[in-house]
Formats: C-alpha cells, sequence, structure tokens
C-alpha cells in the first residue's frame, strides 16, 4: 500500500532547541498512526510541518502524494486539521463557523450549506446549530472542530491531540466518531499523549521524545519489548505477604516485587491463564486469603517507562513551545 | 488567485457576524471619539488660539476634522487585536491550513474593520453637527467636497488598520496588540494639526507636524470642509493636502500590507 503520509529527516530548531531531531513517518493509505509522547517531545511540530503550518529547516514530506514543500497549496486542498485547540469561532454559531470553512474550502455557497446541515446533523449538533459555539460545552466545541476539518471529507486527516482536556465520556463519544471516520478509509495520523487513546485508535504507532522517534511498531510488538505477561496478587492478610511471595517466586520467571503498604506482590511470568489458575490453586491449598488476582499484560505506559526512562507526563508543552520560540 | 476577493468577503463577512455579537466592543468605539468631540469642545475650546483667535467657535469648526482623523486611526487597535486574538486561539491555524487566497485573513478582517469605521464616523459626524459644527465655516463647499473628504478619511483609517494587522501579527496577546496599537497613535496624532494650529509650535516640532501623514488628511478635510485654521505653511504636504493624504495613505497600504502578509505567511505562532 503506498504512502499516505512520508516524512523523512525532517528537522525544526526554535532557538537552541531542537523540537524534530530528524523524524522519519510512513502512514500507509487508510491506516491511523498514533504519534505518542509526553508534552514537548515533538508531537505538535511535527502535525505543523506537516499541514504546512511550519517548513521545517530540513527534511522532506510528502502527504496525499503530494510534495508539502513544493505545493503547500496542493496539499491543503487534501488534509483535514483539527487542533488540540478547537479551533473554532466562539461567537459565530456551529453553522456559520463550517459554512465559512466550506466557503474557504472553495465549495459554492450553496454547498457549503448543505454540507454544514449535514456535518451538524452527523455529529450530533443539529439542536446546537444556531448557537454561538462559546455556549457549548467543551466535548461538542471538540466535535464541531473535527467536524470543520471532515467538511470536504479530505482523504487525509491530521488530529492534534483530540481529546485532551475532555471528560471519559465524551472522550468515548469523540473516539467512536474518529472509528468510524476511518472504518471509511480515511488516513489518520494523530498525536496523544494518552497511551490508551494510541492503544485504542491507531494500527501504527510512533514513540517521539525530544524531537526523535524512538520506537516504532503496532501495540503488540511495543508491548513485547517491555517483556511479556506478569501476576499480581493481592494478599488479605500482612502476615501472609512472604509466604505469598514464596508461591508467586514458584512459578515467576524473575524476582517478585513486593508493595507492602498495599500489600501487592508482582511476578513476571509465562503460561497464560492456565498458569494463573496454577497460581491460585497453590494459595489456596496453603490458607492464603486473596483480595485480588490478575493476569497483567505490559500497558503503553510500561512502554513508555522502559522506552524513555522516565514517565509520560511532564512538562506543560504550551509553555514550553512559548518559551522555544 | 480568483479565490482573493470571494475569501475575503468571506472573513470580511465573520467578523462583521462577530460585531453584533459583541455590541458593546462598537458601543465603546463610538463613546470614545464622542466624548473627544464634547471635551475638546467644552473643556479646550475656550482656550485655543487658532490664527488671531480664540473664539470657541472657531475652534469647535477647527477641531472636527482633526477628531475625525483620530477617531480612524484607532481602529488600527481593533484590527491589531482581532488578529491577535485569532492567533491566540488557533483560528489562524485553521485559515493557514486552507486552500484560501493568501491575504484573504488580513484583507477580511481590514475590510471589516472599515464598515466599522464608516458607521463610527457617521454618527460622530452627526455629533459634531449637534454641537455646532458647521461645513463651509470659514470657506464654501459642496456636498461632493464634504463626500470626498469622508473618503480620505476612510482610506486613512484602512490603511492604518494594515499596520495594526502587522502590530497583531507580532505580539503574543491580544492585549498587547490593543496597546501596541495605540501608543503610538498618541504622538503621531498629537503632533499634527489635528488639534492645535502648528504655527504656535516650536520650529522643529511644526516641521515633524508639517510632515506628518497624519496633519495631511486633517489639513485635507479642513480645505474640503471649508472648516477654519487651515495651514498656511509652504511645506509641500500643506500646499497639496489633497494628493499628500492619497500619496501617504496609498503608501502605508502598499507597504504594510507587504509586510503583513509576508508575515502571515510565516506566522510560526
Amino acid at each position: 500500500m503506498p504512502a499516505a503520509i512520508h516524512a523523512e529527516g525532517l528537522v525544526k530548531t526554535f532557538g537552541d532547541v531542537r523540537a524534530l531531531d530528524g523524524v522519519d513517518l510512513d502512514v500507509p493509505e487508510g491506516t491511523v498512526l498514533g504519534l505518542l509522547g509526553p508534552n514537548g517531545a515533538g508531537k505538535t511540530t511535527a502535525v505543523r510541518c506537516l499541514t504546512t503550518l511550519l517548513r521545517p529547516d530540513s527534511g522532506r514530506a510528502v502527504v496525499a502524494g503530494i510534495d508539502v514543500l513544493e505545493q503547500p497549496d496542493a496539499v491543503r486542498r487534501s488534509i483535514g486539521l483539527s487542533g488540540q485547540f478547537a479551533a473554532v469561532d466562539e461567537y459565530l454559531t456551529g453553522r456559520e463557523n463550517l459554512y465559512m470553512v466550506g466557503r474557504l474550502y472553495q465549495l459554492k455557497a450553496k454547498a457549503a450549506k448543505e454540507r454544514a446541515a449535514e456535518l451538524l446533523e452527523q455529529f450530533h449538533l443539529a439542536d446546537a446549530a444556531d448557537r454561538p459555539t462559546k455556549t457549548y460545552s467543551g466535548g461538542m466545541r471538540r466535535r464541531l472542530d473535527l467536524a470543520a476539518a471532515l467538511v470536504v471529507s479530505p482523504p487525509v486527516m491530521f488530529m492534534d491531540e483530540p481529546t485532551t482536556g475532555l471528560d471519559p465520556r465524551n472522550r468515548q463519544q469523540l473516539w467512536e466518531v474518529i472509528k468510524n471516520l476511518v472504518s471509511g478509509g480515511t488516513t489518520l495520523l494523530l498525536t496523544t499523549q494518552y497511551l490508551e487513546e494510541a492503544d485504542h485508535l491507531a494500527h501504527d504507532i510512533a514513540v517521539v521524545d525530544h524531537g526523535k522517534v524512538i520506537a516504532k511498531g503496532t501495540s503488540d510488538q511495543l508491548k513485547a519489548r517491555t517483556g511479556g505477561e506478569r501476576v499480581e496478587v493481592v494478599v488479605h492478610e500482612r502476615e501472609h505477604i512472604a509466604a505469598a511471595a514464596g508461591v508467586l517466586t514458584g512459578f515467576g520467571k524473575g524476582d517478585t516485587t513486593v508493595e507492602e503498604h498495599m500489600r501487592k506482590l508482582t511476578t513476571p511470568v509465562t503460561g497464560g491463564a492456565k498458569l494463573l489458575a496454577e497460581v491460585i490453586r497453590e494459595l489456596d491449598a496453603r490458607g492464603i486469603e486473596i483480595d485480588d488476582i490478575g493476569l497483567r499484560r505490559p500497558t503503553l505506559d510500561d512502554v513508555f517507562l522502559s522506552l524513555t526512562g522516565h514517565v509520560a507526563e511532564a512538562k506543560n508543552e504550551e509553555n514550553d513551545e512559548e518559551a522555544v520560540k | 488567485m480568483s479565490s482573493t476577493m470571494s475569501d475575503s468577503l468571506v472573513i470580511a463577512r465573520r467578523n462583521l457576524i462577530r460585531m453584533t455579537r459583541i455590541p458593546e466592543m462598537v458601543l465603546f468605539g463610538l463613546i470614545q471619539p464622542v466624548m473627544f468631540v464634547i471635551l475638546f469642545t467644552y473643556v479646550f475650546g475656550g482656550s485655543m488660539k487658532i490664527g488671531t483667535t480664540t473664539d470657541p467657535d472657531v475652534y469647535k469648526n477647527f477641531l472636527m476634522a482633526g477628531i475625525f482623523a483620530q477617531t480612524v486611526t484607532f481602529a488600527t487597535a481593533g484590527a491589531g487585536a482581532g488578529i491577535a486574538d485569532d492567533m491566540h486561539k488557533g483560528l489562524i491555524d485553521r485559515f493557514r491550513s486552507l486552500p484560501m487566497a493568501r491575504g484573504a485573513v488580513l484583507t477580511g478582517r481590514t475590510v471589516a474593520d472599515l464598515v466599522q469605521t464608516a458607521l463610527t464616523l457617521l454618527v460622530l459626524a452627526i455629533v459634531a453637527l449637534l454641537v455646532g459644527w458647521r461645513p463651509g465655516y470659514a470657506e464654501p463647499t459642496n456636498f461632493a467636497k464634504i463626500l470626498g473628504g469622508f473618503g480620505l478619511l476612510l482610506l486613512l483609517g484602512y490603511a492604518f488598520t494594515w499596520i495594526g494587522a502587522l502590530i497583531g501579527l507580532s505580539v503574543r496577546t491580544p492585549e498587547a496588540a490593543t496597546s501596541g496599537g495605540l501608543i503610538w497613535l498618541f504622538p503621531v496624532t498629537f503632533i499634527s494639526s489635528a488639534f492645535v494650529d502648528t504655527s504656535q509650535m516650536t520650529p522643529w516640532l511644526r516641521h515633524v507636524a508639517d510632515w506628518n501623514p497624519f496633519s495631511a488628511t486633517v489639513q485635507a478635510c479642513r480645505r474640503l470642509f471649508g472648516d477654519p485654521g487651515v495651514s498656511q505653511s509652504g511645506a509641500w504636504p500643506m500646499q497639496h493636502a489633497v494628493w499628500a493624504s492619497l500619496i501617504y495613505s496609498v503608501l502605508i497600504i502598499a507597504v504594510f500590507r507587504t509586510l503583513a502578509v509576508r508575515k502571515y505567511r510565516r506566522a510560526e505562532g
């Protein structure tokens, strides 16, 4: 499959800071790439370079088969951008916003009007269509922003942290919208600092830190890199910790870690559910009462930690970007 | 590009809709110049010497062209703040990612500001007539000349909004754009023939005032309106005020439009 988004060696510096330090990306047509990284990693800068908003210092990018640096105008006709901050005019109504964007995508007045009505319906905004967006909730504003990016049904979409700041319910709703979109064949590049989000939406994940792609692969491939599964046990009585540790180490493939205050023990294992059943039987046989037991696969949080050596939540990106400009 | 015109109109329409949704902004924009008319007329009116007279009636008729001109230049701050606000809220990013004409976001904004300026001028002219401004007070005039005077004022205002656009693209916040759009206007509008008879100034200051683009429009309006206190200075812009006003405004547009559009295209905000 041809790549709908292709970038090689993208470099962008702001003063002394290399926001992008040689980024290579490939997103096959019809797939979703999750660009995952902490604040200030360079995700937004990458999106801004690929969407013609920022000129990289060096490197090359091709979007929808068009060279971004040579024909930025042609690229703009083929992409939709939904930003980190809902970029709609707060004093205009939802309908007026979508109509304006339609006209600026060079639709005729009538077509822009019809498309606006269609999108308002599709994004469950019809009831609020004629209210200034100032009165919208955060979730509604994000949906409108997304609708604005979809006015001409562009083949390639970019979403920069589409759910940042949304509550769980609104995040779920937006995920559904994005999944529908992708099932329709749109290629999507999505940035996020929510590991769960990348896991949920993206076919492939590129982990970014300090302006570099430090790992690429599917969610499963990345998880495999941090090692296999592990058993987690929470015992009922503090006195049973030592005995339980003995049992787990017997089954385990490595050291058992103990979190005393939570009465929680963790051991890396192989063998899956069958092994878990054996562990339960053994604990039971020794009269060790348990509150909780489970087989845990590594989360993307673990992946991130093992790749970068630091946790995924760092500083405030907005302030960072301000500072480097 | 053929879409320049239609894209600019789409953006102008958007900014005009915004104005109707924030009527208090338009209202404050009206109150300020009306206040200036009343304050200058009644507070300064009796103590200002125009030529050889301190007749408050003469000052009143002298003053109006100056207030009109100052009012149109204050649109600079509005344009700057509006564009800085769009940058700040991420709207400029959206526009820049769309396949639209390059200068349209800025042209649309300045055209919308021009409409607001015209509205403000209309209200201001009515207030001026109410407090006793009489076109033709000193020299005969006619309707076409008066319209021509207002045309020059609108052109000056339009030119200054392009300076505002550049300021708006250069600062980080709408607040900075408002103050950055206003501060320098005070020396520009006061070191001019707008509020005082420049023949009373020290020679070097008078020289600055005579060549100030702002003075040219004020002088041109006084001539066209038949107002008293027309400067007798021999400086070229004072002698050929209508031409000077036109040339200055067109030059300002040419220079600042170019700079602002270039800045917009490179904006990395």
